[in-house]
Order: C-alpha cells, then structure tokens, then sequence
C-alpha cells in the first residue's frame, strides 16, 4: 500500500518549495484518511479519526507513516496518540512543512 | 461512569473471541508432559505455541541445578540488587553472559521486558532520539517512551528509509540510538542488519539490537543473529531474555561500552524492582552451559524448522518468511484464523493466535514456534493434523462469503 510514496526525499523537496496551502493538504491528506477509512465515509477538517472512520490506534500509526512518506517528515510516536481529527493531521503537516521552509 | 467504561470496545471484542471456542489468550495447560506435550482441555496436546526453543525447560541438569540453588538460597532475594543485596549468582551469570555474548559487561534483570525497559529507557534521554522498527515489540516501545527522547519510527526492516530519517533527524546536543530486533518474533523475518549497520555507521549512530528470539538458535555458537550475519562489533547494545530458548525468566543487556554499568544506578526498572530468585539463576546458568555444551542443539531446531516449512508448503498453506524457529501461516482473515486456531487445538495441536493489533499490517496468523524437543514423529503429527486443517479451510471461511 505504500508502493510510489517511497520517495520522501524528493516529495518532500517539492512541499518545501511550495508554501503548504492548507485546502490543498487537506485535499491530499483527505486522499491518504480515505484509504483508512470505509468506502465512501466524508472526510472533513473536523472529522474524527477513530470515532468517524474507526481508525484504531494501530492503523493510525499506519496512516502517519504513509503521511510521513508523502512528505518528507516524521511524526514522533509521543504526538501521534494527540490526533484526533483530520485538521489535527494537515495541521500537523503545514506546522512541519513551514518549520522548514 | 465506571472507570472500566474505556475499555468497552476492547470488552466487547474479548466477548466475541471468547464465543468462538477456547481463550486464546489464557489458554489452560493443564498437566506438562515435558517440554513439547502437554494435556490440554483434557487431550494430550502437541506444543507448537511456546518459545522452548531448545527445549531445556526439563533438562535434568538445569532442575537440578534449580533445586539445588533453591535449598542452599532459599526461594527468593526479597528485594533488589541495589537496596537488598547481590547474591554470587547473579555475579557469576553476568559474567558468563558477557563471555557467552563475547562483550566486556553484563546486566541480569528480573523480565526481558524489564531488560529493554530498563535499558532502552535509561540509554537515550530528552536531547536523543530512538529510530526505532516499527515492528516493535511492547518492551521495546514501553522502553522508547520511558526515555522522553524523541522516538521516530522507520518502516520495518528498511535500511533506506532509516537512511533518510537519520538524515531528517540530526541531534547537535544528543545521540541517535537506532533499536531493531534480531529475528522478529510475529513474522519470523531476519532483520538485514548488514545493511542496518552499514547505514548506523555512516551516520555515527548507536544501535540496540534485542535477540529475544535469537539466541542460542543463530550463529555459530548460538549468540544470535548479529553473529550469524557477522555484524557483532557494530552492535553497540544486545538485549536478551532467559524465558525463550534458556527456558527461565529474566533478561540481560551486554555491551563493551566502558560506562555501561552506569545503568545499574540509573535505570529504574533495574533499580526498584526485586532481583531474580536464587532457582532462576542456577537454571539459567546451567541452560548456557547446555547451549555451550551442545550445538547439535541447534542443529535439531534447525532440522525441524526446514522439515515443518516445508511440510506446511506442500500442504498449501502460506508461510510469512522463510524457516526460522518462528513459522507463522498466514490466514485470510481473523475470524477464519479464530476458527483455525480452535479446530487445531481439537485436534490436538497448540499454536498461537496473532491477530491485530498484536500483528504487523494487520495480518492474522497461525505463529508456530519449534523446539530441538520436538521428536519426528511429532513434526510428522503437526503435519497431518494441519492437513486436515487445510482441507477444512475452505469449509471454515464459507460463513464469511454468505454473510
């Protein structure tokens, strides 16, 4: 499930250059929930991730680690357990994105 | 509210496993009849779901060495080693760890979950930063947490992808302490330390490998994988335990790091917990002593671990990695491995049920673990019972389609 998103170096390369656009990570990172999620759940800012979808703690990890590769970034183990809401992850990812840029 | 209320979901999930048959979980072993059979639910039972490896669990020298221990020094040390005292056996097994693991010092502790606790815990601090398998074990990530490092994970076994998060993770005031597994002990894949170590040198990093799974079974004389594989001077901290293949309970940690003993006065789980028990010790001591003694120890675990993976191939069934002690068989989905699980049990088989969260990716698994005890005829037993299994298999999972 994680072929083609292995190349964080240059993906993350590319978030740096762009400002993060908070609709278009949510966008993208909507994309990455949505593989987590049952078919057709709406994916929403406020969308809880265990509550809403039934992510549990285990496939949450997962989904952070797909996030990780996509961008270039790494989520320590401490703070996954703090995410509870979709707009906690494109959050999470443009404070990271624009810690570095 | 009750305080037990958060537990509802994890409630309601035991409930359904324990409607499906036997409590995987907490299965009752009746009566022992050594170290491979076993009378289980009122039948005798093939153990093919513990980790005795070299099956020392009842070798006559280790009782006795046990109950010798436990007449001279009594059942227990009632304290800990650094508030109630240190008995001659506990210094005479850490040196023999350490000669045994070829390393200046050792350290015993109570549990192999203390032992990574304990050192992974007091190794890195505030300022470092663990990159850790993301195929942990709960020690192992009970461990990272203890420590308040900053704990980042890489994907199982990718040397590349610890590759670029080393790179993403420099620590001007602190260490980087990579933490991997010799041989992992859901799947029973080999980790690709050369690569690992090769990617931990280049980036100055130190690396904590656990042979919890290992030892005693790989290398040439049995200390794990890193000595198979040849990488032992680029391992900079090796964790045990003594409940597998030296069929105790305890753990160890051994480095040539010339300030590792710094840990007995500042790792807590180390440090305020009772030591090991007088029998437990003797035990463990006189076990490595068959492990020196007897490599054709490993010769059997390894004879019987090709013979079962084969067996299991030809029987159709999908094995997660190549033969190692830890054959797991892959399963289409939880509920047909629940089903799996109980029918092997009834026919007289016991392995282990690994089902998520406990597994990686989510994958349910039938995990067998073999043992230089298991005669032929049982490895020939196992198979038919698993034949019969197969050809149930499709019976099994045919609820699942109709509903």
């Amino acid at each position: 499930m994680s072929r083609g998103l292995r190349d964080g170096g240059k993906a993350a390369m590319r978030a740096a250059m762009t400002a993060p656009d908070p609709d278009r990570l949510l966008a993208e990172i909507g994309e990455l929930v949505a593989r987590f999620a049952p078919p057709g759940a709406a994916i929403e800012r406020t969308t809880e991730l265990t509550s809403d979808l039934s992510i549990d703690s285990v496939a949450a990890m997962d989904l952070v680690m797909e996030i990780e590769d996509r961008y270039g970034i790494d989520v320590p183990v401490n703070e996954i357990a703090d995410l509870v809401t979709v707009g906690d992850l494109v959050d999470l990812v443009a404070r990271q994105l624009g810690a570095r840029a | 509210m009750d305080i037990f209320d958060k537990y509802e979901a994890l409630a309601g999930r035991r409930a359904q496993l324990l409607a499906a048959g036997a409590d995987p979980f907490h299965l009752e072993i009746e009566r022992l009849d050594g170290p491979t059979s076993a009378v289980i639910a009122g039948r005798p039972t093939i153990l093919l779901g513990t980790n005795n490896y070299l099956g020392l669990t009842f070798d006559p020298a280790c009782i006795e060495a046990g109950v010798r221990a436990l007449r001279a020094e009594g059942t227990g040390t009632t304290g800990s080693r650094i508030a109630n005292g240190t008995y001659g056996g506990h210094r005479a097994l850490e040196a023999e760890i350490a000669d045994f693991m070829g390393r200046r010092s050792a350290i015993v502790f109570t549990t192999g979950y203390q032992a990574n606790l304990a050192t992974i815990g007091a190794l890195a601090g505030p300022k470092d930063v663990i990159l850790v398998d993301s195929d942990w074990h709960a020690s192992i990530l009970d461990g990272c947490l203890l420590s308040s490092a900053r704990v980042v994970r890489f994907r199982h076994n990718d040397p590349e992808d610890l590759d670029r998060r080393l790179e993403r993770n420099p620590t001007p005031e602190g260490c980087r302490l990579i933490v991997a597994e010799g041989l992992y002990s859901m799947l029973g894949d080999v980790a690709r330390l050369r690569e690992i170590t090769a990617v931990k040198r280049r980036h100055g990093a130190f690396l904590l490998l656990d042979e919890a799974h290992s030892l005693g079974v790989f290398g040439a004389r049995g200390r794990g994988v890193a000595e198979a594989l040849g990488v032992e001077a680029e391992v900079d901290f090796v964790v045990g335990t003594f409940s597998k293949s030296l069929g105790g309970i305890g753990g160890y940690a051994v480095s040539d790091h010339p300030r590792f003993d710094l840990l007995r006065v500042c790792a807590r789980p180390y440090m305020f917990t009772a030591s090991p028990g007088p029998a437990t010790i003797a035990t463990v001591r006189a076990a490595l002593a068959q492990i020196r003694a007897r490599p054709e120890l490993r010769e059997r675990i390894w004879a019987n671990a090709r013979a079962l993976h084969a067996g299991l191939e030809r029987l159709g069934l999908t094995l997660a990695a190549p033969p190692s002690p830890i054959l797991s068989v892959r399963l289409p989905d939880e509920r047909v491995a629940v089903l799996a699980w109980n029918r092997l049990l009834e026919l007289g088989v016991y392995v282990n049920l690994a089902i998520p969260p406990g597994t990686p990716g989510g994958v349910s698994l039938l995990r067998c673990s073999v043992s230089a005890a298991h005669t032929p005829a049982q490895i020939e037993t196992v198979l038919e019972r698993f034949s019969r299994l197969a050809t149930e298999l499709a019976t099994l999972a045919a609820p699942a389609a109709a509903e």
